[in-house]
């Protein structure tokens, strides 16, 4: 398909035509930027640099429901996930799509997780190309992205100062095209070109960086290393830094049983940060202090991940850095790794 | 595909105490509220199953009983914290939610021919006793059958009026142990790894397996190494904090492995290398 154009006088007309679907976009909370349905063009902010809470959250919701159940009554009532309707994410980053392409395959391996999937099928991911990384801490040159990254988006608009380039790159996206068709122009033929040049700005504008080779199988090989009790240390196990980490994945299953006995089995965020994330019933835990959960969180995401699914489970977003409250700093750990003998 | 997160209702045929005490254990005989879920569910020893009530939730158990059992599921299971404490409350009429079965099974198709020795300590028995109970159904495909049982006392044993049977009935030889002596009892007196040494077996054409408390794990695996038994001729289970049983939520993890959906049954081949795996 052609490569469009959406000149930005028209971009409230074009989210318009989109709220007939389940519309996401990044707009303004307090004082951060967090993804939210909204129903009037204007809520959305697109000069924005990335959102705190990572759009995971909408087709892996911090808390949802499995299925429901009146206490008496055998019968458990499963969630219908596909109530919720389409949905189009707007403007998420390159990174974060890509985060959700590695998630798949956790969530598709073996069993297929019918919630996930279901809202994947269900998912439109419109992206927004980053002119300039949106942080200090990206990385995502140093794990297969880019600013201008296309992987696991359906479509990309680039910001052009006065219009966004408009490119389609699924069937999905080329539906979503058609759907927009009224809003949007061709493309000038040196458009192209004109993003090509701002993406190699942009990448050269990426300031820190990894090598990988190696990591995933020189980890397990430091398991007693004494770098694990040093890098751990000031931790305080508060989670954020796997909370808001778009391919952290990992959950809890927990019932709730409200008034009248209605209830609800459901699903909801967790994080191998937290002590009881392993511990027994018999009070045995098997990784019983910060050392032995931040050793897993690397691990997880840099050696056991990769050696299943083919695939680091890190974009560099850069979120658990930013949003780490004693500034533990996952570039400076994988650089001890390399280091480390 | 069926929902993996959806239970089945199971309705309790018979339910009966195997021990005493806080941490009693309580085997439930059950059979699916709807009988058509015979027609697919199929599982072999050592596969679990997520057991739990809505409302209180779910833990995962091993199911107790071979699939040569017919027309009911067997589980045994510890009262340990909230959702066992509740499930002790059930009788038999009663029902509980079944999902599975789930994770690997013991390779009990590579085993036909040989020897097997199954070594067990307390709530540790349950997974070996489907694979007691297969062997004993498909006697002639096995070598010889040695059961070696241990407790921490005689009430603490586990399905005991089996293992009377067992030797009687000449299918294995039973070697019991408990922890410290008792009156009028009649077998070994130590511990599940001593009596291991005092049985002996050979490691000719044998496999070993067991299952029990992690430290019993421990001197069995180095005790069956002094036998001469090869790591890729010995088998345990592992266990770790569950919550899908699926592969989807992370915990249940040893390095790059998930307990849930690669075991729990593994060859010590397969994780001794592996050091979370007895963390
Ligand atoms: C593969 C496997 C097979 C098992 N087979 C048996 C068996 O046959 N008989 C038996 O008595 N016990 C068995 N267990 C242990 C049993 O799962 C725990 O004792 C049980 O989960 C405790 O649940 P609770 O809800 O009473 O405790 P709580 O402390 O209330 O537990 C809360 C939740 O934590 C999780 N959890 C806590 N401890 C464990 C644990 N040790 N293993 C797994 N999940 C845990 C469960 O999801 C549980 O719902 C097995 C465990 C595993 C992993
Ligand atoms: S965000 Fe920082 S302090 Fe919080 S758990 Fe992660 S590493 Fe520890
Ligand atoms: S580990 Fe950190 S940098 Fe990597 S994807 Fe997660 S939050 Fe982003
Ligand atoms: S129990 Fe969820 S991944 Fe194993």
């Amino acid at each position: 398909m052609a490569v469009k154009k959406l000149n930005k006088d028209k971009e409230k007309e074009a989210l318009q035509e989109l709220t007939k679907f389940r519309l996401i976009a990044p707009a303004k909370s307090d004082e951060v930027v967090i993804f939210k349905q909204i129903t009037d063009p204007g809520e959305a902010f697109l000069e924005y640099g990335n959102s705190t809470v990572p759009p995971k959250k909408v087709v892996f919701p911090q808390t949802e429901t499995l299925f429901r159940f009146q206490r008496g009554n055998p019968e458990l009532r499963e969630k219908n996930v596909e109530e919720e309707g389409t949905t189009v994410i707007f403007g998420l980053r390159p990174c974060d799509a890509r985060a959700m392409s590695i998630v798949d395959r956790l969530f598709s391996w073996d069993y297929e997780d019918p919630y996930y999937l279901k809202r994947r099928e269900l998912t439109t991911l419109v992206g927004l190309a980053c002119v300039e990384p949106p942080s200090i801490n990206c990385f995502c040159t140093s794990l297969g992205g880019s600013p201008f990254g296309t992987e696991g988006l359906d479509m990309l608009l680039a910001d052009m100062g006065d219009h966004y380039l408009v490119r389609a790159l699924t069937e999905k996206g080329e539906k979503l095209q058609e759907t927009l068709s009224a809003h949007l122009e061709d493309a000038p033929a040196e458009e192209e070109k004109k993003a090509e040049e701002m993406a190699a700005r942009a990448e050269g504008k990426i300031a820190r960086s990894i090598n990988t080779e190696g990591i995933p199988e020189k980890l397990p090989t430091l398991w007693e290393h004494e770098l694990w009790k040093k890098v751990s240390a000031a931790c305080l196990g508060c989670g954020i830094c796997t909370y808001l980490c778009p391919t952290c994945h990992c959950f809890d299953i927990q019932d709730e049983v409200e008034e009248m006995g209605e209830g609800r089995r459901a699903r909801m965020w967790d994080s191998c940060m937290f002590s009881e994330y392993t511990l027994h019933a018999s009070g045995h835990n098997p990784r019983p202090t910060r050392r032995e959960r931040t050793r897993n969180r690397i691990s997880h995401k840099y050696s056991y991940y990769p050696k299943r699914f083919e695939v680091i489970a890190c974009v560099g977003c850069g979120r658990c850095i930013n949003l780490c409250p004693v500034n533990i700093d996952i570039l400076e750990i994988l650089e001890q790794v390399v280091d480390a003998s | 595909m069926k929902n993996p997160y959806i239970p089945y209702e199971v309705k309790i045929l018979e339910a009966r105490y195997e021990t005493p005490g806080d941490r009693c254990i309580k085997t439930f005989k059950v059979t699916f509220a709807d009988e058509k879920v015979w027609d697919t569910w199929s599982h072999l020893p050592g596969q679990c199953a997520m057991v739990g009530i809505p409302g209180v939730g779910e833990s995962m158990f091993c199911i107790s009983s071979s699939p040569t059992e017919k027309g009911y599921l067997r589980f045994s299971i510890m009262k340990m914290g909230k959702n066992t404490t509740a499930l002790h409350e059930l009788e038999a009429g009663d029902s509980f939610y079944v999902r599975g079965p789930l994770g690997n099974n013991f390779p009990l198709e590579e085993w036909k021919g040989k020897n097997v020795i199954t070594i067990g300590g307390g709530i540790g028995q349950a997974p070996l006793r489907p694979v007691i109970q297969w062997i004993r159904d498909n006697r002639d495909d096995y070598g010889e059958l040695t059961v070696i049982y241990g407790a921490r006392t005689s009430a603490d044993h586990c399905f005991k009026d089996e293992f009377e049977e067992l030797n009687s009935c000449g299918d294995a030889c039973c070697h019991l142990a408990i922890d410290v002596e008792e009156e009028g009892w009649p077998h070994f007196v130590g511990f599940v790894p001593q009596l291991l040494m005092e049985v002996s077996p050979s490691p000719e054409n044998a496999i070993a397996v067991t299952c029990g408390p992690p430290i019993m794990i421990k001197f069995v695996l180095q005790n069956l190494e002094k036998l001469g038994f090869t790591p890729d001729q010995v088998y345990t289970t592992l266990e770790n904090r569950m919550k899908c049983g699926i592969g989807k939520c992370g915990r249940c993890n040893v390095g790059h492995l998930y307990v849930c959906k690669d075991g729990p049954v593994f060859s010590y081949a397969q994780i001794k290398d592996i050091p979370e795996a007895f963390a």
